[in-house]
């Protein structure tokens, strides 16, 4: 027992396991691609760069919160109510965030409007505490929930990336399209691309190119 | 202790609790000027969008640009505990539009004397509300902007977009049989009747009930401005033509 907890307590910060925590979820176990968790928010905002990115940001810190905050109370979390605690949590962390952007970054604020509330349902953070962080130690858990985040971000920026290019011509409303001059040839922006059917078509391209690449994600027949 | 007796629930849940409404309550105090001072920017600069002008700092613009801000009851202008950029436009149509106090914003402009009024009515699923800007004969429309809460996305929600919006400069809204624009389904013909939007139907009335019951508390005050500034045009036509004559 007593060799067990020096052998834990002497564990690296980076140790490969933990590292696997941080890395996993951005390829083999993505929440979106292939977990197909929070795709609601992945089809509403990804319109363009901007909000997705702050949506990104605002859901790696909330997650990473809500995943350190719960695994600190995990011995103190009575189990018939564990649910609600989760809930609440999140909650309180996804208000604040709310709050924060209202109070500085106002327009952003307005364009996510219901969408930041809606992180609180967002399954993924869900997931990962109930999953996760309510069984393992703090550290473990912020590894896991940035792991996550970073991966739900990256795939919001990579959907925004492709809508907002081929359907405004622009990236961070910067007229990218435009400077190219490829509208002098003839080039039109795809107004469909703006339309939330795109967004599922674009993650479900992603997601074809991801399975083809990882083998350990091909299923056999 | 254990952890999972009724006890031990009740305890955490009302601590929890407790910790977690103190944390909102200093959240929500500490950052409400920040959030105030954005959403004062925010009218700013949708007041100012009414007459076409966008600017990367509305504080100073707005201060230069728009010289009256009035409270008008029953086509007189009144002295208002509050001021006309504070009054509370959701809480001021509930009033029935003879006893309404209403805000009416002056903007002068390269010259031109604009009449800024605000809107707010009920769409399908929320409020509606918007600006619309006149010009000096305080009867022409220069500008319209609308917005919404929660309407339909491609249905209801394009009044907020250029399409909607760019039909209403020129329009007219006091006339001998009409006051306001007519939103209809299907052509509109005269210069008080705009084109309403296919499928959004409940939002398009909306916004033609919106602004006849917002236009009405103006009308005679505005008809009283476009008067005396008649008179003084055909003042100082008379004295032109006098100085001809003289000549």
């Amino acid at each position: 027992m007593s060799k067990a907890m020096e052998k834990t307590a002497r564990e690296p910060l980076f140790s490969k396991k933990n590292r696997r925590l941080l890395i996993d979820p951005m390829n083999e176990n993505n929440p979106i691609t292939v977990q197909v968790l929070g795709i609601c928010s992945a089809l509403a905002i990804t319109v363009k760069m901007k909000p997705a990115l702050v949506m990104g940001i605002s859901v790696i810190v909330v997650m990473a919160a809500a995943n350190v905050l719960t695994s600190l109370l995990r011995n103190l979390i009575p189990n018939r109510i564990r649910i609600i605690v989760q809930l609440v949590v999140v909650a309180l962390l996804v208000i604040l965030v709310d709050q924060v952007l209202k109070a500085f970054v106002y327009d952003v604020s307005k364009e996510l409007s219901v969408f930041v509330g809606l992180i609180i349902t967002n399954c993924i953070i869900m997931g990962r505490i109930e999953a996760f962080s309510l069984g393992n130690a703090p550290w473990k858990a912020f590894l896991d929930g940035v792991g996550n985040g970073v991966a739900y971000a990256g795939i919001l920026l990579l959907v925004a990336f492709f809508r907002e290019l081929l359907g405004n011509g622009t990236l961070f409303d910067y007229p990218i399209m435009a400077q190219l001059g490829v509208y002098d040839m003839g080039y039109t922006n795809n107004g469909m691309m703006l339309l939330p059917p795109m967004a599922l078509i674009v993650v479900a391209i992603v997601i074809w190119i991801q399975r083809a690449k990882t083998p350990s994600l091909i299923e056999k027949d | 202790m254990d952890v999972n007796s009724n006890r031990y629930t009740y305890l955490f849940s009302i601590i929890m609790v407790v910790i977690v409404a103190v944390l909102l309550s200093l959240a929500a105090t500490v950052l409400k000027p920040f959030q105030d001072a954005n959403m004062v920017l925010e009218k700013k600069s949708n007041i100012l969008g009414s007459i076409g002008l966008v600017s990367e700092n509305p504080d100073s613009l707005f201060n230069s640009v728009i010289v009256e801000q009035l409270v008008i009851r029953n086509g007189e202008v009144i002295e208002s505990e509050v001021s006309a950029f504070d009054l509370d436009m959701a809480k001021a149509v509930k009033v029935s539009s003879n006893t309404r106090s209403v805000p009416l914003f002056v903007a002068t402009y390269q010259d031109n004397t604009y009449y800024i009024l605000p809107l707010r009515g009920k769409g399908l699923w929320g409020p509606i509300w918007g600006f619309i800007s006149l010009q000096s004969d305080a009867n022409t429309i220069y500008g319209a902007s609308f917005n919404h809460e929660k309407e339909t996305p491609g249905l209801g929600a394009e009044i907020s977009t250029a399409i909607f919006q760019d039909q209403f400069p020129g329009k007219i809204i006091f006339s001998d049989s009409y006051d306001g624009i007519e939103v209809r389904k299907g052509d509109a013909r005269t210069n008080q009747q705009v084109d309403g939007i296919s499928g959004g139907t409940i939002t398009s009335v909306g916004v033609q009930y919106m602004l006849e019951d917002c236009l009405i508390p103006y009308k005679a005050y505005l008809l009283k401005q476009v008067a005396e500034s008649t008179v003084e045009t055909h003042i100082e036509t008379l004295a032109d033509s006098s100085n001809t004559n003289h000549e």
